[in-house]
């Protein structure tokens, strides 16, 4: 892979726990995306997805913090720098759709204004010409009637077409980067699969690349290029959508796609990894799946396993498959 | 819309009326005629001079029932009086209670308004400004204050102002009023001074947590992932999302515009409503006290109507129906 679009490297993001120490709930966590790509983060609730998504904006809400690591967007590091410079990236460089689209615009403003608003905070354009970008915006994101919606107010819309909204505010000032945080998770099946097809067709179109943070495989073997696991704040396996998700080599990853009801024949009861994800302060010191994991010897609950690099440009951490080497 | 306005007109409709069946029990059924007219004439007043002016006040005629003239009762004269806004006399003096409210309405708009005018926009931005550095020590040194300036009697405000600003260091009257316009002013600014420190803690502290809770919210991290700044955020996303509890607080303090505050008024010599309600008390002048209950009552009940008409402006998703 040449150089690419978006480089996180060592990034850390901590909360404060009971007493003085601060709880990484990212920990020392690695991602590449190169240009055009679509990169998906799966895992549990609760595994550090959505922060890791925020803490590459700088959107981490308070008390939590980043700690350590580098961010670096086309080469320029976005760590450290000053709050107005990081603004500026907001929006026009990096733009995010969330889970919520219900809960995710704001209720008392026009949506056609809000999308104007994200045209205008980027770029010296007049209210008349924005208006007239974020209808374009919504003809491109498949809003019926979108003369209309542009004077809509949220609760008069529908989730897909609020979900539609939000990524017509994400599109509005042309980003290289799209980070869609559980995007389709709110919405009806049928909404679901249309939404996706828009992400895919759009990200085409602009030649953006997709940070698509989801915990449902099947948006991930829709959707993405390359996929990177996640488990308790650490990315356990990343590769290419074929090899994660066709020869998975951690067995949390294999547990996943096993528990995926696509996978599983009629009358055959569901597989479910056993337990769950334990709360951020009780992440164990040596691997952290290793009280989950059916082949945990004891050298996994001791020490924390170093990468594996595998064949084709993925990696994996676990203990089984570096001794199978 | 229309409809719920009809409804919720005829709802206050019901509370006035409830309020003015609690006003007669009170002044005319408890409290005994008899007693009033002593009071009003001094104990050794010779039975004929009370009789005259229990006459002359409308006390002698029977309480609910007159077989003989069914409208020609102490209800039936009260309710006509108070819904036909024909006050009648004073108790006390004799003077015409709708002459009194004419004169006193001015002083009392005089200290409210300028409250309500600056103590509004001041509380909201010292609110915003405390919850835009939330988690700082701007934030909770705020908090502090607010909880300190709230916790201290509106009397230590009242007498230490006068103390301070008036007495020690001698910059506007101890208290006083003067209807010239050019030295209003000079008797307005401690009573308005006072008013606006002993409201603005609780004032603060209520938009503050108002204010917090929508910067929580997820269109306000929508906003930022947008490129907005955080003064931005603030004053476009959270201040119009947050007005409904705003104007809500406020709706409750619009009867006082009218009413006037009993204690500041009083204390700062102010002939307002307010001063006309205190000196009502201590001369047993039910008749004048009871159109002030009624008054308030009133002005609650449109208060509370406007506020929800002003709901439908600020927030589209409110539909009366």
């Amino acid at each position: 892979m040449s150089a690419p679009l978006l480089a996180v490297e060592g990034l850390v993001t901590s909360f404060p726990g009971r007493g003085a120490e601060r709880i990484a709930v990212v920990d020392r966590v690695d991602l590449a995306i190169a240009a055009g790509e679509t990169l998906a983060l799966v895992g549990e609730s609760g595994c550090g997805k959505s922060m890791t998504a925020l803490s590459i904006v700088s959107l981490v809400p308070k008390p939590g913090r980043v700690d350590a690591g580098s961010v670096r967007l086309a080469g320029r590091e976005l760590r450290g720098l000053p709050v107005d410079a990081m603004r500026r990236v907001r929006g026009a460089e990096i733009a995010m759709i969330f889970q919520e689209p219900a809960t995710s615009l704001n209720p008392v403003q026009r949506v056609g204004a809000q999308v104007a608003e994200a045209v205008r905070l980027h770029e010296r354009v007049s209210r008349g010409e924005a208006l007239r970008r974020a209808l374009a915006l919504f003809e491109s994101v498949g809003i019926p009637d979108p003369d209309a919606r542009l004077g809509a107010y949220p609760h008069q819309l529908s989730g897909g077409l609020k979900q539609r909204v939000m990524i017509a505010i994400a599109l509005a000032a042309r980003p290289k980067l799209l980070v869609a945080d559980e995007p389709t998770t709110a919405l009806d099946v049928t909404v679901q699969a249309q939404i996706l097809e828009l992400l895919r067709r759009l990200a085409g179109e602009t030649g953006a690349s997709v940070l698509l943070i989801t915990h449902d495989l099947g948006v991930v073997n829709e959707l993405a290029d390359r996929v990177a696991v996640m488990y308790a704040g650490r990315v356990v396996e990343e590769g290419t959508r074929e090899a994660v998700l066709g020869a998975p080599r951690h067995p949390y990853t294999q547990g996943l796609l096993r528990a995926m009801p696509a996978r599983a024949a009629a009358g055959e009861r569901l597989y479910e990894i056993p337990g769950a994800v334990p709360a951020a302060d009780a992440w164990p010191p040596g691997c952290r799946f290793a009280e989950r994991c059916a082949i945990a010897q004891d050298v996994c609950r001791a020490r924390e396993p170093e990468r594996t690099p595998l064949a084709g440009g993925g990696g994996v951490r676990c203990h089984a498959v570096a001794a199978a080497r | 819309m229309l409809a719920y306005l009809l409804r919720r007109l005829a709802w206050g409709a019901v509370t006035v009326v409830g309020v003015l069946l609690f006003l007669f029990w009170l002044f005319f059924l408890y409290a005994d005629p008899q007693d009033v007219a002593r009071r009003a004439l001094g104990e050794k007043a010779p039975p004929e001079a009370v009789a005259q002016w229990l006459a002359n006040h409308g006390y002698d005629k029977p309480a609910v029932w007159n077989p003989a003239a069914p409208l020609d009762t102490r209800l039936a004269d009260h309710l006509r009086r108070m819904l036909t806004f024909d006050f009648g006399k004073s108790d006390a003096d004799d003077t015409p209670i709708a002459a009194r409210l004419a004169d006193g309405i001015g002083p009392t708009l005089s200290v409210t308004v300028p409250l309500l005018l600056l103590g509004l926009p001041l509380a909201v931005s010292l609110a915003l400004l405390v919850a835009f550095f939330r988690e700082t020590y701007i934030d909770r040194a705020g908090v502090v204050l607010s909880v300190l300036a709230m916790s201290v009697s509106i009397l230590i405000y009242i007498l230490g102002g006068q103390f301070l600003l008036g007495k020690v260091l001698r910059w506007f009257p101890i208290s006083g009023f003067d209807p010239d316009p050019g030295v209003v002013l000079r008797f307005l600014a401690l009573p308005v001074l006072v008013g606006l420190v002993s409201h603005l803690g609780s004032d603060v502290r209520f938009y503050r947590a108002v204010f917090l809770e929508e910067s929580n919210r997820d269109y306000v991290r929508t906003a930022r992932a947008k490129g907005a700044s955080d003064a931005r955020v603030m004053a476009r996303h959270v201040l119009p999302n947050a007005l409904i509890p705003v104007l809500t607080n406020v709706s409750l303090a619009i009867p006082f515009l009218f009413t006037g505050s009993l204690l500041l008024e009083s204390f700062f010599g102010i002939p307002g409503l307010g001063s006309i309600t205190v000196e009502a008390i201590h001369a047993n002048d039910f008749a004048t006290l009871r159109v002030m209950v009624y008054l308030g009552a009133l002005l609650f009940v449109a208060a509370q109507v406007l506020t929800d008409v002003a709901y439908t402006l600020v927030d589209p998703r409110v539909r009366l129906g």
